[in-house]
């Protein structure tokens, strides 16, 4: 697997979100992801690009275009320096939140992606990886 | 000390002035030509002319030290309309300090030429000039940054506004087309327009379409149903139309309950709904004979 493109995007403010969303939208386009895979790669990186704010005080994302044999992928990292998890089994379940959001977000993109990984430690910070293939 | 040597760069500047205005302008159509060349000579050489003068004339009043002060107020509004106009025009912010940056050559040449042998009082004049054109120029720059600002903050309430249009589409029927981003700030402003219509109108039905809302994702989802509850509490009902296909799949997997709204996929589908609640049909016109 060999990665063929990537970039770092500032996660810092609530309107960094939609930049994210842009940039990951360009990025779904050019690998030819179906219009249901975009919107499904561009949701899962919206909701994990706010958490990134709204409970990791900011980070990260890092895009790479993913070329492995036949298949094309898109993969995307967020890390933060937060508070971290404590308990990640719990924050990956549905309708649980620590903050004021719907609980899904977290879960949600799990389900909206082909690979999820999630690493935290408390006091170090978090790191999502989630990968989309074609 | 500082205070002789400010003088002595004003006595420079009045002395010279004629001969800076013309080496002056020939490092900017030189700059120009090498950038984009887009400023005429004539406009030009007429604002270099003017900021000379105002130079000149606060040169004269002292105090290089604070560039606050009043007596620097006309060149300080002179760089600040030059920089909003070239800013508008769209140099950069680097190319707008140029306009202050190049005249350091022509200065400090002038300088050397009174100072030949004095290389103390050379020392202290160039070091006052470079102080006095540094400050001018980042002053542009500021300037520059601040318009860029104000036209950004400008842009994004035109964006608020925009996006709140609650439109009757029959007597008890509101319609709120939604376009673009749902983010915070502009959902409480959506939703406050929704509702305030809901009241004056005496609606019982709203349709919200998000057909121009590009993700749906827990953030907008939770949105909607904040709304959909508040027109609820009020005694109107809700559909939301604009569903498309990929919308719907994503809604799924994120795990979103809509259960309990009535969802439809185009804003006809959601209109015909409506017209039915409010007992009303749309019938073909009986054809002409």
């Amino acid at each position: 697997m060999e990665v063929s493109k990537s970039d770092a995007l500032e996660i810092r403010v609530s309107d960094d979100v939609v930049l994210v969303r842009q940039a990951v939208r360009k990025w779904a386009i050019e690998l030819g992801f179906s219009l249901v895979d975009q919107t499904k790669i561009i949701t899962a990186a919206s909701e994990l690009a706010r958490n990134t704010i709204d409970y990791g005080e900011g980070g990260t994302v890092r895009l790479e275009s993913l070329i492995d044999g036949f298949r094309k992928g898109l993969r995307l990292i967020f890390l933060d320096n937060g508070p971290g998890i404590a308990d990640i089994e719990l924050a990956l379940t549905d309708g649980y939140t620590s903050g004021k959001g719907l609980g899904l977000g977290l879960s949600g993109a799990r389900r909206l992606m082909s690979d999820f990984r999630i690493e935290s430690r408390v006091g170090d910070g978090t790191r999502v990886e989630i990968t989309r293939w074609k | 000390m500082s205070g002789s040597k400010t003088t002595d760069l004003a006595e420079i500047l009045s002395k010279h002035e004629k001969g800076l205005l013309d080496d002056w302008l020939g490092e900017l159509i030189v700059e120009a030509k090498a950038g984009r060349g887009t400023l005429r000579e004539n406009e030009l050489r007429d604002q270099c002319r003017e900021f000379l003068n105002l130079l000149l004339g606060a040169a004269k009043a002292g105090d290089f030290t604070n560039l606050q002060s009043k007596a620097w107020t006309p060149v300080r509004e002179m760089l600040a309309n030059l920089s909003r106009s070239r800013g508008l025009q769209g140099y950069s912010p680097s190319e707008t300090a140029t306009f202050v940056f190049s005249l350091k050559k022509p200065i400090f040449a002038r300088i050397r030429q009174e100072f030949a042998d004095d290389a103390r009082s050379l020392a202290e004049t160039t070091w006052a000039a470079t102080e006095l054109l540094d400050g001018l120029g980042l002053f542009t720059t500021e300037v520059h940054q601040k318009a860029r600002e104000e036209v950004i903050t400008r842009q994004q309430q035109e964006m608020l506004e925009l996006s709140t249009p609650v439109v009757k589409l029959w007597e008890g029927i509101l319609a709120l087309p939604m376009i673009g981003t749902l983010d915070s700030a502009r959902t409480q402003i959506v939703m406050e327009s929704l509702l305030q219509k809901i009241v004056e109108t005496g609606s019982g039905l709203a349709i919200i379409d998000i057909t121009g809302v590009p993700t749906v994702d827990t953030l907008t989802a939770q949105y909607l149903l904040k709304t959909v509850t508040a027109a609820r509490l009020m005694g109107a009902e809700c559909i939301i139309s604009g569903i498309r296909p990929q919308i719907a799949q994503t809604i799924v997997h994120l795990g979103v309950e809509l259960t309990g709204i009535v969802t439809k996929a185009t804003l006809a589908d959601a209109f015909a709904v409506a017209l039915d609640r409010v007992g009303r049909t749309v019938t073909r016109k009986a054809a002409r004979s």
